[in-house]
């Protein structure tokens, strides 16, 4: 796959206020990328220079090789969905569909034909003569989406297009776009605050943190090989632990817990022995058990909480020095408060990350 | 209880207050007698005819009409002109300037008045309908203004932008879009320009010549030197034409309403 869109050294200032600062990214074409982050992390800045609202401070955004700096809005090509769906309210649901055709000069017949199947795509069709303000919202989100689609931009851009819709809808609408992405191999660039929503719909995830990007992966290399302490704790919940590394060895290093407890645990980046860093453990990948077990990392423990959450039960532990959370699967076993516990995962399932 | 009877009793009064001028001036547009007073000795439309048919009443409804409408279209444009570029956050003391576009509103007439002679007739445009409607369209913009800024503000930002990404240039933007969506204001604010141009006698007073009496200033002149009663008939003409202004008004905003 050849890129398709490269943000090269990208800066934004407000004023004093950096908003993105010397970024570089590049995305595929027929990728599925999200920029996720949360507010202010400048996510959404960077897709609005992409669509060509706002111009950067200083480098270049290449799209297929060609700076498009001084391409003006109406010239890029470009689908974009905004929250707040953005409609045209005085025009009925067909009309929205048919603007941006109308725009490109498209005949009649043409444009009455890519609208019917446009409003079919997103299963609108009945409601093609009402009113945007007649619509309920995720309808309203259906039309914006059939909107940006129907003259097959080079490029899709999404500002948060769920984050006004309950939740059910959200779901829905997420394996919707995601299906919508695969069946018409659109290139996608979606902005979402929401981690669950960008590990579901991603090709890959784009982790911003304060206009940089922290790590950019699949969503299983961000979840699983978090590279920093920002991005372990943005992404799911984890258990961040302080230690000193001992000895590295590859891929892996031990590190010593304040408790005295060794651990063996795999390596996002660089470090060395001596260094102080935290080990990220994911609750659901953490094992209890009465008794010490075979396991390499095993942490003695004691109960002090347990909550069933209906799929998982999560249990409280408190080692000599700090917390840990475990969630276990439903079959588990029950484990009352004071049951002394062996907290056991192996090196794959913790990370050791640079401070 | 009597807390309600005093509150209606109180709001009653207020109004009766506010439209006590035009109890006392309407019933006399339809007397048969010569002189504006009670009692009226029987009823006739004979200073309708009057209004319409003597040369100098029905010069000065059509001057009305001509200077009314050339207001109309100058302040909706510039009105609506300003309206736009103030939405423009880039500009330095926005606020200021906005507080400038208002100022009409607010300096006493008189002053307006004296300014705008001195400075029309530097440009020889006394005595004319152009001068006429410059002036009228000083006092007019601000309402144009106020209601076209309300209108833009209403819209979201978003649906602009959006229809820029759609492949629309800017100049498609506004007349598919912003202008659709501002409509409503846009109208008011013309309606509210005729308004203000109809009821204008001040700065006519100073700019206008002979040849350009509106009805306002034919009704001020008229009351000094011969007191007709077809004052109180044009007093009726403009009373129903407000009311027909105040009800497009109303229209709109509710067609504004609807739309959102």
């Amino acid at each position: 796959m050849a890129e398709f869109i490269r943000f090269d050294r990208i800066s934004k200032f407000y004023g004093p206020l950096c908003v993105v600062e010397n970024l570089d990214l590049g995305i595929d074409k027929g990728e599925f990328v999200s920029l996720l982050g949360p507010s202010g992390s400048g996510k959404t800045t960077l897709l609005m220079m992409l669509a060509g609202f706002e111009q950067p401070t200083s480098g270049n955004i290449l799209l297929d090789g060609t700076a498009i700096n001084a391409v003006p809005t109406h010239k890029r090509d470009m689908g974009v969905v905004f929250q707040s769906y953005a409609l045209f309210p005085h025009m009925s649901v067909g009309d929205n569909i048919a603007f941006p055709l109308q725009m490109r000069g498209i005949g009649k017949a043409e444009i009455g034909e890519r609208v019917k199947r446009a409003l079919d795509m997103v299963q609108m069709s009945a409601l093609v003569d009402r009113r945007p303000s007649q619509l309920s919202g995720g309808q309203q989100q259906r039309v914006a989406l059939a909107r940006a689609l129907v003259f097959e931009p080079r490029v899709v851009l999404m500002d948060e297009p769920l984050g006004a819709l309950d939740k059910q809808l959200r779901e829905q609408m997420q394996l919707d776009i995601r299906d919508l992405h695969r069946r018409l191999g659109l290139t996608i660039v979606f902005v979402t605050h929401d981690q669950s929503e960008a590990l579901t719909m991603s090709d890959r995830v784009a982790v911003f943190n304060k206009g940089k990007i922290e790590q950019i992966g699949t969503p299983r290399q961000v979840y699983d090989e978090p590279a920093t302490r920002f991005v372990a704790e943005f992404i799911g919940e984890t258990n961040l632990v302080e230690g000193v590394v001992e000895a590295v060895q590859g891929q892996e290093a031990t590190v010593r817990l304040p408790s005295g407890a060794q651990i063996v645990s795999a390596v996002s980046g660089t470090v060395a022995s001596g260094q102080p860093v935290f080990l990220s453990i994911r609750p659901e990948r953490v094992d209890l058990s009465e008794t010490r077990g075979e396991a390499r990392n095993v942490l003695e423990t004691e109960v002090t909480d347990s909550v069933y959450q209906g799929d998982h039960l999560r249990v409280q532990l408190q080692n000599a020095t700090h917390p840990l959370i475990a969630k276990l699967g439903r079959r588990s076993r029950e484990f009352p408060p004071g049951t002394k516990v062996f907290a056991a995962f192996s090196a794959g399932d913790c990370r050791v990350i640079a401070p | 209880m009597p807390m309600k009877i005093a509150k209606a009793t109180f709001a009653t009064l207020t109004i009766l207050f506010l439209v006590a001028p035009l109890i006392a001036i309407l019933p006399l547009a339809f007397t048969s007698s010569v002189i504006l007073t009670y009692p009226i000795p029987s009823w006739s439309l004979r200073w309708f005819e009057e209004l319409f048919f003597a040369d100098a009443w029905r010069r000065a409804i059509v001057n009305s009409l001509i200077i009314g409408t050339g207001t109309t279209l100058l302040a909706t444009v510039l009105g609506t002109a300003a309206s736009l570029g103030l939405r423009n956050r880039l500009i330095f003391f926005r606020g200021t300037i906005r507080t400038l576009f208002l100022l009409p509103m607010v300096v006493p007439a008189v002053v307006l008045g004296v300014g705008m002679q001195v400075l029309l007739a530097g440009f020889g445009l006394t005595n004319s309908y152009l001068g006429v409607i410059i002036a009228h369209t000083v006092v007019a913009v601000p309402f144009v203004i106020v209601s076209v800024t309300g209108a833009l503000a209403g819209i979201d930002e978003r649906v602009e932008l959006a229809a820029q990404s759609l492949g629309a240039a800017p100049i498609t933007v506004f007349r598919r879009v912003t202008l659709p969506l501002a409509m409503p204001g846009v109208l008011s604010g013309a309606v509210l320009a005729f308004a203000t141009s109809l009821d204008e006698v001040v700065l006519t007073l100073f700019v206008a010549g002979p040849n350009q009496r509106t009805l306002a200033r034919q009704m001020f002149s008229s009351i000094r030197e011969n007191i007709s009663p077809a004052i109180a008939a044009a007093a009726f003409l403009f009373i129903a034409a407000t009311i027909a202004i105040g009800l497009v008004v109303v229209l709109s905003r509710s067609m504004l309403a609807k739309r959102r």
